[in-house]
């Protein structure tokens, strides 16, 4: 007996049509990257990579990104606790708002930033009062990278803690735990591998956002340039070796996050087998 | 610890969970709430665990457990031990883990040592022999195992009060019966004071010392199993402890009849219902002076210590269930088919306003 939709000659066009897709749209173009990086030599590619300017955008983009998984683990749990462990008028809408980074496009989040923390904004000219520059600045960086970032760990959390249920956490608060305890040993290990999923969403993000920081960040070399905005500037001066040994470097990161995820994804089936 | 709840009542929004309730629970005792699903009877459990809170209305309720008043008294530090429906082990610790949460947790200075509560969690998962398990994880046990671990867990911290959440529903029939019998065991070595929730009547007449009988968040009745089987305080309480027959009819001169069966009654004119249990009604070849109740055998289940028979008849708008030894099974020769005489043992008869049964014996 054959099962429903299992056709050969179905199976086989679905087959290739995925391969042949993926082999343009995804495999190609990650190997030009890498072929286009070296295409003039390592040594070039490590003259432009380790160039004062480049080492900068690394060094800010992985700190921004260093700064933004805190926070965005933070307020992930903190909402994802909130929605899912009590009920509250208005907690539909604030689980529809938690979208809200995801639906807007990047580049209006900056600008929203910028008219309101930039020097004439109406935070900001009170702030720039107080000698305080958040846009065209790190923070600013920091601000804009975390409101696209912020609903990777809840989203992950949320239908998880929901499935869970209270009931574990109930158990321990009869059994005399107070809060902190209970959270550190039944809720933690309980959600602990959607959080480490989640922050690894969160940082494959982080590090390639491109949109929302080129609004706020004003790009200037060796201050507030991240990679992916230093990336294109490279490309713009016509230096396509530069542009694309960024790019390597980039989909090198992108690479070590699917890894860590592939990873993740394989421990944790293991670990349903196991139990 | 005796537990002493004073008008207790509860709504989840706009709808009335819990009226007022007042139960006293005496020490030692072991104590069924039955009801029907939304009977509140597992509001009133969480309740009195503290893992749900009573209204706080004009005339406020009170919790106590013996002279403490434990009304507001967060469920961490009320000293109960709570067994779930479902068990909520924690699923990433191992059974020993499990057992020695609630001492763990322990503030530093009361916490036993690391050796003392080595020994009492053996001696814990021994009493529910499971101590050759101790290693293994929850996902790795059968229903039956993890709600043992999870009453071993419940009692590790020696609660006040012991409260069970439909404790056996998820098992099947013959897990339950070992459960039920061991649970009773234990209930009178260790000498707490439990309160089970339950859906299942057989389960709390045989396991309590009292049955509190629930429904629309009321309490219907409060009795030892025996009296709340004779004597049903009203009409749900008596169709919900067991099956129950319907006899509909019009009564007329001492004489009830419904289409061409007819039953000679003591009771004034007007509409009346008789209900019946399957052993108070008696199956004969012919009618008598006063009982005319014919009935055709649709059904007949020789399983168990008694006949069941199933009995329909154009005058009866459900069928009527009979249990009958298995000597008289024999002696009337019963098949499917076959015409037969229904005699009442016995009756019973609530009048709507549920007030106290009124019941009535007649000579079979």
């Amino acid at each position: 007996m054959r099962r429903i939709g299992d056709a050969p000659a179905v199976r086989r066009l679905l087959i290739s049509a995925a391969l042949v897709l993926s082999a343009l749209f995804l495999l190609l173009p990650l190997v030009a990257i890498f072929a286009q990086a070296f295409s003039q030599g390592v040594m070039v590619f490590w003259a432009n990579v380790s160039n004062y300017f480049t080492l900068h955008a690394i060094a800010l983009t992985l700190g921004v990104a260093l700064m933004t998984i805190p926070i965005c683990l933070v307020f992930g749990v903190a909402l994802a606790w909130l929605v899912t462990r009590f009920s509250f008028p208005g907690r539909r809408l604030l689980q529809t708002l938690i979208d809200i980074p995801f639906a807007v496009s990047p580049v209006v989040a900056g600008l929203i930033y910028l008219l309101l923390y930039g020097r004439n904004g109406w935070i900001g000219s009170w702030l720039d009062g107080h000698d305080i520059q958040l846009m065209f600045a790190w923070p600013g960086i920091l601000m804009v990278t975390v409101f696209v970032t912020c609903p990777f760990v809840a989203r992950e959390l949320i239908p998880l803690m929901q499935a869970q249920g209270s009931r574990e956490e109930e158990a321990a608060a009869t059994l005399g735990a107070r809060g902190w305890t209970t959270f550190r040993r039944v809720t933690l290990p309980n959600i602990r591998w959607a959080l480490l999923y989640g922050v690894i969403l969160t940082n494959a993000r982080a590090v390639g956002e491109f949109g929302a920081v080129s609004v706020v960040s004003g790009a200037i070399r060796g201050q507030t340039n991240t990679l992916p905005l230093h990336l294109e500037q490279l490309y713009q001066d016509y230096n396509a070796v530069g542009a694309f040994a960024c790019a390597a470097l980039l989909a090198l990161i992108a690479l070590l996050t699917l890894a860590a995820k592939a990873s993740l994804e394989w421990r944790a089936s293991r670990r349903e087998v196991l139990t | 610890m005796s537990i002493r709840l004073e008008n207790i009542s509860k709504h989840f929004g706009t709808t009335q969970a819990l009226e007022p309730v007042n139960l006293d629970i005496h020490e030692g005792e072991l104590v069924g709430l039955l009801g029907p699903s939304g009977s509140g009877k597992t509001t009133l459990l969480r309740i009195i665990a503290g893992l749900e809170s009573a209204d706080r209305s004009a005339r406020p309720g009170r919790i106590l457990f013996g002279e403490r008043d434990v009304t507001h008294v967060h469920v961490r530090d009320r000293r109960i031990g709570f067994v779930f429906q479902h068990y909520a082990l924690f699923r990433h610790m191992s059974v020993f883990d499990n057992v020695a949460f609630g001492l763990t947790v322990m503030p530093r200075k009361e916490r036993p040592s690391s050796g003392e509560i080595r020994a009492r969690v053996f001696r814990l998962l021994e009493m529910v022999q499971l101590e050759h398990l101790a290693k293994r994880y929850p996902a790795q046990l059968s229903g039956g195992q993890q709600q043992r671990v999870s009453l071993a867990r419940a009692l590790a911290v020696k609660p006040d009060v012991l409260l069970l959440d439909e404790p056996f529903g998820a098992l099947d029939a013959k897990v339950r019966q070992d459960l039920r019998r061991w649970l009773r065991r234990l209930h009178g070595e260790l000498n707490f004071t439990s309160v089970f929730v339950t859906h299942d009547q057989e389960e709390a007449l045989e396991l309590s010392d009292r049955v509190v009988v629930m429904s629309n968040g009321r309490i219907e009745q409060i009795d030892a199993p025996d009296t709340l089987y004779r004597a049903p305080r009203n009409r749900f309480v008596f169709e919900f402890l067991g099956d129950v027959n319907h006899l509909e009819g019009s009564v007329r001169n001492g004489v009830l009849t419904c289409g061409d069966a007819y039953l000679h009654v003591n009771l004034p004119d007007g509409a009346e219902e008789l209900l019946l249990r399957p052993h108070e009604v008696r199956l004969a070849e012919q009618p008598s002076d006063t009982c005319h109740l014919p009935v055709v055998v649709t059904a007949i289940s020789p399983v168990g210590a008694e006949v069941r028979v199933e009995l329909e008849a154009d005058w009866l708008a459900k069928p009527w269930l009979a249990t009958v030894r298995h000597a008289d099974f024999e002696r009337l020769g019963m098949k499917r088919g076959q015409h037969l005489y229904a005699h009442p043992r016995q009756w019973h008869r609530f009048n709507d306003q549920m007030q106290p049964a009124a019941q009535a014996t007649r000579a079979a």
